[in-house]
């Protein structure tokens, strides 16, 4: 489904500042993986989901979806067939435009956009019975504009966006650290509903470990721009927070900076 | 007095279409497009070059829109793939604009350049209307309502003002229509969360020269009818034309909101002809004279944009003020909480 094969990229190459952001990343992902990445701030999570959505293109490498290289391609010709959600809730949908006109950009992502109308009868009828799913009564405010909405509500709306057109790939950037625990809460059983109900192949990056393990059937733990640690299926329902801890430190031969990684 | 103010609506009618176009890069984009004091002539000096050289003032009309349409691209594309500065690249496209209207206008004459078309004796959209529409006994029984309860001069027709309310009226259904579609929500978003639209698969270079195009389409289009109504093209005529439509669609948005695109065009046209009302007015004042035109402008500029604001915060006082006194009652009528 998605296969990065050799990714390397380096920013300000040549200069002081000069840094090995992806190191030779090779990772596989079947149909219908839930993959969560775990790593501190600056091991390359980030920058890896840019490669994949096409943001950034790397130095040198691959990368193929549904076995098709999409290494030239651009940002908005991959969309085609990845969705994404941001960490911040205000980057996932058009404050300015109104819920149904948001779910219509959102449905036109597989197809050439034509001068019919986004929002007709029969179209109004399917972003209610999406909107439904979320039980946040959105479904009854087609014509809010989404900047009025709370920052939970409009994840979750970029979240349904997201996973609108069942997007080959799903990639979620610490979409719920922006938002408070009960919010959070929310969006990761969202998350879990939407992904299981279409087995979305899904990349999610977390600081938070415990949901790394609660979510997702495969684990990887990034480190200064290297995957350290890859943790399958089988293995994963046992891991705890302390066996990852252990892991890390076995591996690097350092603690691991945690704070943020334990309590985030 | 009538004759003035009959005169700035017509005037305004027409000039609300630029205005339109101003809406589109300004609000709807995002996107501050100066091009438009180049375009908006471009539109004037095309239409006025073919009807001079005895092609149908139809067919010029359309030729200016389109020429009008490919200038707003070559600024979109100096934005988009040249990732020049939006402001430079409208700068750029404006003073680009400026030689080739005078070329385009030294299409009638020996000489390479011309700085100005008369169009006295010429046909142009209006007298092709008025010469049908006055057969109609509408437009006498219109005068002879017009004459009963104003005093004094009544204009020689309503032809054009009608012409110009249809025409305008079909923009703005058009606008609206568009802003509605698939594609005119990818521009939206486009103008709100270029981010956002991109990981939904648009290619915002494309929507921001289309955009662009149609925005200077509108402008070229007005250009083309102020020159046929006001029977000449100047190479000068777009000085500030920015301007004036920022003026109309801040004094609009003001007045009427903003809260439907369908109510917002309307706000936008209404801001256009009330701008020519005011204008007219102001001229009207002994020591104003008509050079003062663009300072009168800025002004007007100036206080719409102020204007709300002090009234917003002169609301938000007065709420805060009864909030209070309501609170102080509720305080005082249960003494024992």
């Amino acid at each position: 489904m998605l296969k990065l094969t050799n990714i390397n990229k380096v920013f300000n190459e040549g200069t002081p500042d000069e840094k090995v952001a992806l190191g030779d990343i090779n990772l596989h992902l079947a149909p219908g993986d839930f993959v969560t990445i775990i790593g501190s701030n600056g091991a390359g999570k980030s920058t890896m989901m840019n490669m994949i959505s096409g943001a950034l293109t790397p130095d040198f490498g691959t990368i193929h979806i549904n076995g098709k290289n999409v290494t030239g391609d651009a940002e908005y010709k991959r969309a085609r067939h990845i969705g994404r959600v941001f960490q911040d809730p205000m980057a996932g949908t058009a404050p300015s435009m109104t819920i149904e006109e948001n779910l219509a950009i959102a449905y036109n992502r597989t197809k050439t956009r034509t001068l019919g109308f986004g929002v007709n009868k029969k179209k109004k009828d399917i972003y209610r019975t999406a909107l439904e799913m979320l039980s946040l009564n959105l479904e009854n405010r087609l014509n809010a504009k989404v900047g009025m909405l709370s920052g939970g509500e409009r994840q979750a709306l970029s979240l349904l966006m997201a996973t609108f057109t069942q997007p080959s790939i799903l990639l979620l950037d610490e979409h719920t650290a922006a938002l408070d625990p009960s919010r959070a809460e929310l969006i990761t059983n969202i998350t879990k509903q939407l992904v299981e109900k279409d087995s979305l192949t899904t990349l999610m990056v977390t600081h938070n470990m415990q949901q790394a393990l609660d979510l997702g059937n495969r684990l990887i733990m990034m480190d200064k721009g290297q995957i350290i640690l890859e943790v399958g299926e089988a293995e994963k329902a046992n891991l705890t927070i302390p066996d990852l801890m252990a892991a890390f430190e076995k591996i690097r031969g350092e603690k691991m900076n945690s704070d943020r990684a334990l309590l985030g | 007095m009538f004759t003035a103010i009959f005169g700035s609506v017509e005037l305004g009618i027409i000039y609300a279409i630029m205005a339109l176009g101003v809406f589109i890069t300004f609000r709807i984009l995002d996107f501050p497009d100066l091009t438009v004091d180049g375009s908006f002539v471009t539109g004037a000096a095309v239409a006025a070059a073919m009807i001079t050289l005895g092609y149908n003032p139809l067919l010029a009309t359309s030729v200016a829109i389109v020429a009008g349409f490919i200038a707003g691209c070559c600024t979109g594309l100096l934005h988009t793939k040249g990732k020049i500065n939006a402001l430079l690249s409208g700068i750029l496209m404006m003073i680009a604009l400026y030689s080739i209207n005078l070329r385009i206008m030294g299409t009638t004459t020996e000489a390479a350049t011309r700085p100005n078309i008369p169009l006295l004796n010429t046909e142009s959209v209006f007298s092709l209307f008025g010469s049908w529409w006055t057969t109609l006994p509408i437009d006498e029984s219109v005068k002879n309502m017009l004459s009963s309860f104003v005093t004094g001069a009544i204009p020689s027709t309503v032809g054009t003002i009608v012409l110009m309310i249809v025409i305008t009226l079909c923009i703005k259904v058009i606008v609206d229509w568009f802003l509605k579609t698939e594609m005119g929500l990818a521009i939206r978003a486009t103008g709100d969360n270029k981010r956002m639209i991109r990981s939904f698969s648009a290619n915002t270079d494309n929507y921001i020269i289309l955009g662009l195009g149609l925005s200077n389409a509108l402008v070229a289009f007005s250009g083309a009818l102020v020159a046929q109504y006001s029977k000449s093209a100047d190479v000068s005529m777009g000085v500030g034309m920015i301007v004036i439509g920022l003026a109309s669609v801040i004094i609009g948005e003001a007045i009427f909101g903003t809260k439907t695109i369908v109510r917002t065009t309307l706000a936008v046209i209404l801001g256009a002809i009330i701008y020519r009302i005011v204008l007219a007015i102001a001229l009207r004042i002994e020591w104003l004279d008509a050079a003062d035109l663009k300072l009168i402008t800025a002004i007007i500029v100036i206080l719409a944009l102020i204007l709300p604001q002090v009234l917003a915060k002169m609301k938000e006082r007065k709420r805060k003020a009864k909030r209070k006194e309501q609170f102080r009652n509720k305080v005082r009528g249960n003494p024992g909480a």
